[in-house]
């Protein structure tokens, strides 16, 4: 058999499109983790939908009890479509300062995740900085920040509080600093990387210029740690979201999706309460989507090539 | 310059201390130092020790510098017990606090420019210096809350922190039992062991590994601990539904993790497999496994801290009446902050030595990976 019959044997490759080939996986992967949502809330609500038809004595059907199932007022587990259902029902059906419209929600908890957001980054940074500058602060304070996020912080949240309040601090800055104590640790560990990533030749080479510490700072250090700043702000931004919501459970808090939350399930809203979860993490997506935006815009703005 | 400057501070707390003779102790009448010949005994050594310490180079400054801080804290808190100056401290109480905290701050920057030869040595100023931050901070804490009669409903002092920790260690196991051995842990064992086994399925059929891991980095970043008021109304208020939330929180990192360290593997060692004939058992044995051990420690160290979380945020929505979540929430709305802080201290102890076994388990399975060659 020569060579060339060898390769004639065997079947030319497939040659998928690369944007297809990428996203076809994904998908599948999708439509079948809704199809199994689908079963499972079938399955799930089938207990709940048969004893309620029993209780009423009235004959049914399979395809009623199927019907029933998939559109159960409170379900163990609503399906996608009721979901989507609820959700566009709060968010378009009511005018957004009503307390009942998903928007007012969304904006107590996007207004306490930006406000802590912003003080965590900033905090974040000053710490960095000043671990990056000083030696002994980087061996003394560096292990008890790394300590600090073993420790389970949401647990101090409803102290944290609780103090605040009692000294007449309420309302959004309490929730907005344990949002910021939760995410400046990303930003710290991610600055103090970048602004020791420059190589010794490059400073070395500022050196040889004399440079001040500052310029050394600004023209060195600050543009090699922009980079790894961005990347660290992304992680952050969800941690600052979580810890707003979380932050809203323990208080009892009127508004906000963590009081949505804990009001669907007091009552056994469920739909409610996953409809907020889809609010949260389209925020969520939205987010990490601004900071990718801004994170595009910087380096274009440094001169990074598209 | 700096050495100007670092003299003129020790001799400045040098004389801090000794400003306590002259200075009121406290806002009403109480008795001088000189009416107490223990506290005088320690503070004038103390002063003395900062003294000699401003005129000796920094390395070997580092022992006269501690000894007077031990001093003159231990002679600070020995003040405290006397009822007239806790909570109504002057300025004769303040000087001497103010003079240990410089003095302190020196001695632990004179200790982080040593640099010793010795690799024990080393190793024990790396620890001595983050350890001695950390008493210095509690002492100031202990100073400011008693010294300014700080109430305890907004926060107490370490050391009532401390008596009522030990008071209830009856009631703290208990705790520490229903949330972490039952909640954290089952759900982090099941958690891990399913992301891990998923991966393993995915990286052996391309086509699903490259459709899981979008949906799992995308899945990451959602605020996932949400799912908690489901995970409670499912599975009941006792454990099964906390431990529920940590398999859902601990399984994407897993996944993402794994998936990530399995492709790890170079190709030329894939090769190498090939050329041996090796069958897919033994190259996932001896191959992709250790190539992602790092990686599936990154994660498990991840999960570690997002496991505490999860199960605490369960709480929230519903107990048995137990568990570190659900007494703080109690404690906290009754104003008992003291009992509040000896569960956060109990959370924190239980965090750290959770993340520090993960971190030895790693030392001790990828002693290999280049990031512990020294």
């Amino acid at each position: 058999m020569t060579s060339s019959a060898y390769y004639a044997a065997r079947p030319a490759p497939v040659r998928w499109h690369p944007a297809l080939a990428r996203s076809a996986p994904v998908l599948v992967i999708v439509l079948a983790l809704v199809a199994i949502w689908y079963v499972a809330a079938v399955l799930m609500n089938l207990q709940l939908v048969r004893s309620a038809f029993e209780r009423e004595e009235t004959p049914y059907t399979v395809a009623d009890l199927l019907a029933g199932t998939l559109n159960a007022e409170r379900p163990l587990l609503p399906a996608p479509h009721q979901i989507v259902k609820t959700f566009a029902e709060d968010v378009f059906d009511w005018p957004v300062t009503s307390p009942r419209s998903l928007v007012y929600h969304s904006w107590v908890t996007l207004s306490a995740t930006l406000l802590g957001f912003f003080l965590g980054a900033a905090f974040g940074i000053l710490l960095a900085v000043l671990i990056v500058h000083a030696r002994t602060l980087e061996k003394s304070l560096l292990p008890w920040i790394i300590c600090s996020q073993m420790v389970p912080i949401l647990a101090v949240a409803p102290i944290v509080i609780v103090v605040l309040g009692s000294i007449g601090l309420r309302g959004l800055l309490p929730k907005a600093i344990i949002s910021a104590y939760l995410c400046f640790f990303p930003v710290t560990i991610g600055v103090v990387k970048g602004l020791t990533s420059p190589d010794p030749i490059q400073r070395d080479l500022m050196r040889t210029w004399s440079a001040t510490p500052a310029q050394i700072f600004w023209k060195l250090r600050w543009p090699s740690a922009v980079p790894f700043l961005f990347a660290s702000l992304k992680v952050s931004i969800t941690i600052s979201l979580i810890g707003a919501i979380v932050a809203e459970l323990p208080t009892g808090a009127q508004a906000g999706i963590g009081a949505r939350l804990l009001a669907g399930s007091y009552y056994g809203q469920t739909v409610q309460i996953w409809a907020a979860l889809l609010a949260a993490s389209l925020l969520s997506v939205g987010l990490i989507g601004l900071v990718s935006f801004f994170e595009r815009w910087v380096a274009q703005l440094m001169g990074a090539r598209a | 310059m700096i050495a100007v400057l670092r003299r003129a501070v020790l001799l400045a707390a040098a004389l801090g201390m000794t400003a306590a003779l002259a200075l009121p102790l406290a806002g009403q009448p109480v008795s001088g130092l000189s009416a107490r010949p223990l506290l005088l005994l320690m503070f004038l050594p103390a002063a003395a020790l900062y003294a000699s310490a401003a005129f000796v180079a920094p390395a070997r400054s580092i022992v006269p510098t501690f000894a007077g801080v031990v001093l003159g804290c231990t002679a600070t808190l020995i003040l405290l017990r006397d009822g007239g100056v806790a909570g109504n401290a002057a300025w004769g109480f303040w000087s001497p606090v103010l003079a240990n905290w410089a003095a302190a701050c020196l001695g632990v920057a004179a200790l982080g420019t040593l640099k010793p030869k010795d690799k024990t040595a080393a190793h024990a100023v790396d620890w001595a210096i983050p350890l001695l931050f950390g008493a210095f901070v509690l002492y100031l804490w202990e100073v400011a809350v008693r010294g300014f009669g700080v109430p305890a409903v907004l926060l107490p002092a370490p050391s009532v922190i401390a008596v009522r920790f030990f008071a209830s260690l009856v009631m703290l196991w208990q705790d520490f039992f229903q949330t972490f051995i039952l909640g954290v842990l089952s759900g982090y064992v099941i958690g891990c062991g399913a992301g891990f086994l998923v991966a393993v399925i995915a990286h052996r059929y391309t086509f699903l590994g490259r459709g899981l891991l979008p949906i799992g980095n995308f899945v990451s970043a959602l605020p996932i601990v949400g799912i908690a008021p489901i995970m409670v109304m499912w599975f009941g208020f006792d454990w099964p539904s906390k431990a529920a939330v940590v398999v859902v929180i601990t399984f994407f990192p897993m996944l993402v993790n794994t998936l990530a360290g399995l492709d790890a593997a170079g190709q030329i060692e894939r090769d190498l497999m090939r050329s041996y004939g090796a069958g897919q058992g033994q190259t996932l044995r001896k191959l992709y496994l250790p190539a992602a051990m790092p990686f599936i420690f990154n994660a498990l160290k991840i999960n570690s801290t997002l496991a505490f979380i999860g199960a605490i945020v369960a709480e929230f929505f519903g107990t048995p009446t137990q568990g570190i979540g659900f007494r703080i929430s109690i404690e906290a709305g009754r104003m008992a902050l003291d009992v509040v802080w000896a569960e956060i201290a109990l959370a924190a102890i239980a965090g750290m030595a959770f993340y520090g076994i993960v971190a030895l388990a790693e030392r001790a399975t990828t002693f290999w990976h280049p990031s512990y060659r020294m």
